[in-house]
Parts: structure tokens; C-alpha cells; sequence
């Protein structure tokens, strides 16, 4: 009786989760097939799946015109920042939460306390007073302006702690009596053994900073400067009647994160799990 | 040539009212293995902690061959320490882990390679270098903690619970293992442990604590035959001794019950006078051993038996622990194999008086 009820309820969640899985992909698969439609196919036949013809033109067109959207350009921009930012990232984070975890200092709990309140603020009120800062700074159309405004993650340094928290305190003890400094118990013994948490923060970082659209399309006004995101919106203005094409952009722009979830899948899910406080 | 000296330390941590370690005071000399033993939280870990350096001292000196090193870091204090979890890197093999201290300390590489091959021979791990800590037994863990303190060549070890973690037959041949390195290697050695037994074979003085107080210093025999107090005497030694609540009255003992009397041997009976105890309560100590159920000692000593009723009875195989009640009164008695008793029969016990203890009532400090 108990086995018959478990049997129906994985069927049920099942069914479930294709329907969530069908409703989700449709959207995007919809639109990599329309990125090898034709305009004229897309606007005059009504809804359909497959294209009639497939053509690459979309996709070379797109390459090919480096004068008004260098899309090409703006990709290699994106590698440059979320790269940049993803290193930055982990050294700062890493560091931090070495400190916030294993060094004794006055006003450490208070201080950790405060940053975390930070989180409590939404993103978007920090905008302003951060764009009159790149300014000021003249780094407004650098990658430094996605760089380092990234490092600030409280919330990363927060789950490297976490994690950290979770190393016996014996392995640093036992590095100090043999002789260990501080900067090299974090080096040869505690970086070792944070590669897990550090890789699920590495995808995050990188993720984050590929995606982000708001912010990028407020610091970057040089076409050849900005990364992929707020080209996308260049794009629809000049294509604006030829959805195959910004398609087609579109696509070419979600290829890096979907390579690396595809090669990290595993580390992804760990991330949800580390997330709620969970030793992966 | 090492002697470490603990004049009146004390330790109080921080936002803690009372202190873990109060007044403690220890002469160790060259080669000596010394055990801290004590229930958990005695402050025996606490003052294996102030020794490496991996907690403030907050209040006494410190010194390691006459130097005080109070302030002195741990890496200074040339210490080797084997931790409880044995605090193994597990990303690193054996041979590294063990590698550990002499590469950060700059030696060089052949230098490093003999001693970590001398050790492992030693421990018999040669085969295992290669290996991570997580391919590794339990026991072999264990030898690899050692072996990084071995190959380390300090003047002094420290180990802190180090076979806690390990199933009883295993910790039995390490224990052996461990007395043995001592002997060979010489080296200073402090010993934590909760485990009596523990102490008592492997010590050549015991040091046993209770609420961050020594309770007596002494080589096992001592600390067993002479237990400076009740903590003492029923700390050391298993089972544990047996107390009871008495009356000391001419030359005679008898509990407040009134459930036996019984002579206390002339010389201590003298002790006890001398120092004022005629008519006043004691706590009077026995242990397990010095109680029997032969015939042959019955007979001799008619005015020393007692009966009792048995509550449980535990057969070990040469030996067996008869639990009973005298009165109200719980007592054990360590008798041969054969003695086993049923559940609920009378039993009389034979009490060995000339190996009793007197303890004094209100300070529980031993009288005789």
C-alpha cells in the first residue's frame, strides 16, 4: 500500500517537473530556432516552431558589422570584466573571510555584523552615489567600473566563512606549532581546503557579472568599451524590426554561461546546498 | 636537559567568571612522561594548551629550561604536539604531512627525506607515504600524528588525547606503542587523557585534576596505594573504590545504619586517635580488590566480614565484580572468575583492612 502511494507521488512530481521544464525551455528554444529564421519568414508565416529554411546569414551579418554593434568586441569586453572581476573576487573574499574566520581582532564580530547588514540594502540604491564615484574617479567606461564594485560581495565573503568555520581549528594549530605564519596556515593549509566553496563563488561571480545589465548600461557609453549585456539593447535599436537577428545576438551572449553550467553543473547544485549552510 | 617549570598558573578565559586553571604548580624533569588525567573539564587540556602556546597564560610563569616563555610563540617554544583529531592535512599525502614542519623550518630536502623515512620506519608506514590521511585506518592515522611530531626532533611532545578516537582493542596496542617510542626517543612527554588506565600504565608520574585543581602529583603506584583524597581514590582505579560513611569509636568503625562494625587495625587505629578523630565521622575507602568471598580468607578474618546483597553480578572472564548493597550503602567487589553470585543472594565480604583508607568527612582529604 505505502510502495503504491510512493510510486504515484514520484509520478505526480514527475509530470510536474517536466511541465515546469517544457515551460521554461520553450522561450529560449523558440528563440534559438528563430535566430535561423529569415526576417521575412519570421513576420509572415504565423507561429512556428522550426525554421522553414535555416540560415546562418543572422549570425554572420551580426559578426561581420563591427562599426555600429561590434558584437564580437563587446564579447571579448565581457570575458575581461567578469574574469577580472572573478579573481578579484576571490582574492578579496577568500582574505576576508580568513580573517573574519580564524584571526582574532577587536571589533571582528561587530565589523562582520555591519557588512552583513549591508545586504539588507537593495542593489539598485547604491547606484547613483556608485556612478558619481566611477566618475570622479574617471573609470567610467573602464572595466574597472565593473571590477570593482564586484569585489564588494558580502554575501561571498559570508559562505567562505561559512565553509571555513566548518575546518577544524586543529589544522591551524597544528601548522602554528610547526612553525606556520599566518599568511602561509591560509596558503598551504586553509586554501587547499576551500577550493570547493571557492569554485561555487568563482561561478557566481562570473555568472553574475556576465548577466548583469543595469548597472554596465549605465557606466558604459563608448560602443567599444561596454560588454554584451547593454550591447544586446544596442541591438534592438538598430535591428528593431528584425527579431532574428537579435536573436541571434542573443544567443551568441548566453554561450559562455552555458558552457561553464554545462562543465560545472555539479559545482552549481553544491552551491545551493552551501547556500542554505549545508557542508557540500 | 629540557625541564619545564609551571609556577602558580592560572588561566581564566575571556568573558568566563571562574577560572578553568587555578595555582597550578609542576617541576618536569628531562625524559619524564608526565599525564595529565581528570574528568572532562578539569583544565587538563586547558594546561597542555598554555605549554604549546596555543593559549594565553593569564596569570604565573612559564619556563622551559629555566626561560620564560610566557609570551613566547608556539613555533618558539620548539614543541612538538600530537592533536586529539590528529589534525591531519588531507589534501596532502603522508609523506608531506609528515614533511610539514621540517619544510616550513627551511631544512634540506635530503635532510627531510631521511627523517621522514627513519620515522616512518619506525611506525612501520614506509608502504603508506604515498597515500592521503582518508586511505588510511584509524590506527594508521594515528601513527601518521606521530610520526610528524617524531620527525620533528623537539625536545619535547605534547599530545592531547591522541587515542580517544580509537576502538578499544586499537587503543591498547597504541598505548603499548607509545610507551615504547618513550623509551627509545627519550623525549619529554606530556600526556592528556580522561582514561585511568591510561595513566597508570603509561606514566612515570600522574598528575590528576579536578575543576582546574591539581589533586595530587605522584608515580601510579603512589597515586593509587596513598589517593590524597575521596576525588583521588575513586578517580584512579577500576572499578572504583568503595566509600563508605562511618563512625570512628574506640578502635572500631560502624556505619550510621548500624549495618556492620568492624575493628580497624591496631596502627591505624593509633593514627586516627592521634589526629583527633575518636568519635567523629569519616569517610572510610576500600577498594574492590581488598574485598573477598573465599572461604580461606572468611575463616581467618571472622570479625572482618560482612554481609551484603547482591545486586548485579559481572563476569569478565578471570575475574568477576560482584555489585551489592550493605544497607543502603552500594559496593563492588573485584573476586575470582569461579565467585559469580546470583541476582538477590546474600554474600559475605571479607574486608582487607589493612589495605583501608580514611578520608576526613568535611575536607574528603586522606587521614590514613
Amino acid at each position: 500500500m505505502k510502495n503504491k502511494k510512493q510510486g504515484s507521488a514520484q509520478w505526480l512530481s514527475l509530470i510536474f517537473l517536466i511541465v515546469l521544464g517544457v515551460v521554461w525551455i520553450t522561450p529560449l528554444l523558440y528563440g534559438l530556432m528563430s535566430s535561423f529564421k529569415s526576417n521575412l519568414e519570421m513576420q509572415s508565416v504565423g507561429f512556428k516552431f522550426l525554421p522553414i529554411n535555416w540560415l546562418f546569414t543572422n549570425y554572420t551579418r551580426l559578426l561581420q558589422n563591427t562599426s555600429n554593434t561590434p558584437v564580437f568586441r563587446w564579447f571579448l569586453n565581457s570575458i575581461v570584466i567578469s574574469g577580472g572581476s572573478t579573481i578579484l573576487v576571490l582574492v578579496v573574499t577568500s582574505l576576508s573571510a580568513f580573517a573574519f574566520s580564524r584571526l582574532r581582532f577587536r571589533g571582528r564580530n561587530v565589523l562582520f555584523m555591519f557588512l552583513l547588514s549591508t545586504m539588507m540594502f537593495p542593489p539598485v540604491m547604491n547606484i547613483i552615489p556608485l556612478y558619481k564615484i566611477m566618475t570622479t574617479l574617471g573609470w567610467a567606461n573602464t572595466p574597472w567600473a565593473m571590477i570593482f564594485p564586484a569585489a564588494t560581495g558580502v554575501f561571498n565573503i559570508f559562505l567562505i566563512r561559512q565553509f571555513m568555520d566548518n575546518i577544524p581549528i586543529a589544522y591551524d594549530e597544528a601548522a602554528r606549532i610547526d612553525g606556520a605564519s599566518d599568511w602561509q596556515i591560509f596558503r598551504i593549509v586553509i586554501l587547499p581546503l576551500i577550493k570547493p566553496v571557492l569554485f561555487v563563488v568563482a561561478l557566481f561571480t562570473f555568472t553574475g557579472s556576465w548577466n548583469d545589465f543595469l548597472w554596465p548600461s549605465i557606466v558604459f557609453s563608448d560602443i567599444n568599451k561596454m560588454p554584451i549585456t547593454p550591447g544586446l539593447k544596442l541591438l534592438q535599436g538598430m535591428y528593431v524590426a528584425d527579431i532574428p537577428t537579435l536573436m541571434a545576438g542573443a544567443i551568441i551572449a548566453i554561450i559562455p554561461t552555458f558552457i561553464l553550467y554545462l562543465v560545472a553543473q555539479k559545482y552549481f547544485l553544491q552551491s545551493m546546498s552551501l547556500s542554505v549552510g549545508v557542508k557540500g | 636537559m629540557v625541564q619545564i617549570a609551571l609556577d602558580h598558573i592560572y588561566k581564566k578565559y575571556e568573558n568566563a567568571t571562574n577560572y578553568s586553571v587555578t595555582d597550578f604548580n609542576l617541576h618536569i624533569k628531562d625524559q619524564e612522561f608526565i599525564v595529565f588525567v581528570g574528568p572532562s573539564g578539569c583544565g587538563k587540556s586547558t594546561t597542555l594548551r598554555m605549554i604549546a602556546g596555543l593559549e594565553d597564560i593569564s596569570k604565573g610563569e612559564l619556563k622551559i629550561e629555566d626561560k620564560v616563555v610566557n609570551n613566547e610563540s608556539p613555533k618558539d617554544r620548539d614543541i612538538a604536539m600530537v592533536f586529539q583529531n590528529y589534525a591531519l592535512y588531507p589534501h596532502m599525502t603522508v609523506y608531506d604531512n609528515m614533511a610539514f614542519g621540517l619544510k616550513l623550518r627551511k631544512y634540506d630536502k635530503t635532510e627531510i627525506d631521511r627523517r621522514v623515512n627513519d620515522a616512518a620506519k619506525i611506525l612501520g608506514l614506509s608502504e603508506y607515504l604515498k597515500r592521503k590521511p582518508s586511505a588510511l585506518s584509524g590506527g594508521q592515522r594515528q601513527r601518521v600524528a606521530l610520526g610528524r611530531s617524531i620527525v620533528r626532533d623537539a625536545p619535547i611532545f605534547l599530545m592531547d588525547e591522541p587515542l580517544s578516537n580509537l576502538d578499544a582493542k586499537l587503543r591498547v596496542s597504541m598505548r603499548a606503542e607509545i610507551a615504547k617510542l618513550h623509551q627509545r626517543l627519550n623525549t619529554t612527554t606530556i600526556y592528556v587523557t580522561h582514561d585511568q588506565t591510561e595513566a597508570m600504565t603509561m606514566a612515570d608520574r600522574i598528575v590528576i585534576m579536578k575543576e582546574g585543581k591539581i589533586q595530587q602529583v605522584g608515580t601510579p603506584q603512589e597515586v593509587y596505594d596513598n589517593p590524597a583524597n575521596v576525588f583521588v581514590g575513586g578517580f584512579i582505579g577500576s572499578p572504583a573504590m568503595n566509600f563508605f560513611n562511618v563512625i570512628f569509636k574506640g578502635d572500631r568503625i560502624s556505619d550510621e545504619e548500624g549495618n556492620f562494625e568492624l575493628e580497624v587495625p591496631q596502627g591505624c587505629a593509633k593514627v586516627l586517635n592521634d589526629k583527633g578523630y575518636q568519635g567523629k565521622k569519616m569517610i572510610f575507602g576500600i577498594r574492590p580488590e581488598d574485598l573477598h568471598t573465599e572461604n580461606a580468607f572468611l575463616d581467618t578474618f571472622p570479625n572482618a566480614v560482612v554481609s551484603a546483597t547482591v545486586v548485579v553480578s559481572e563476569l569478565l572472564g578471570a575475574e568477576s565484580q560482584l555489585y551489592s548493597k550493605i544497607g543502603n550503602a552500594e559496593v563492588v567487589a573485584k573476586v575470582d572468575g569461579r565467585d559469580i553470585k546470583e541476582t538477590g543472594s546474600e554474600l559475605k565480604l571479607g574486608f582487607d583492612l589493612n589495605r583501608s583508607h580514611f578520608f576526613d568527612s568535611e575536607s574528603e582529604v586522606a587521614v590514613y
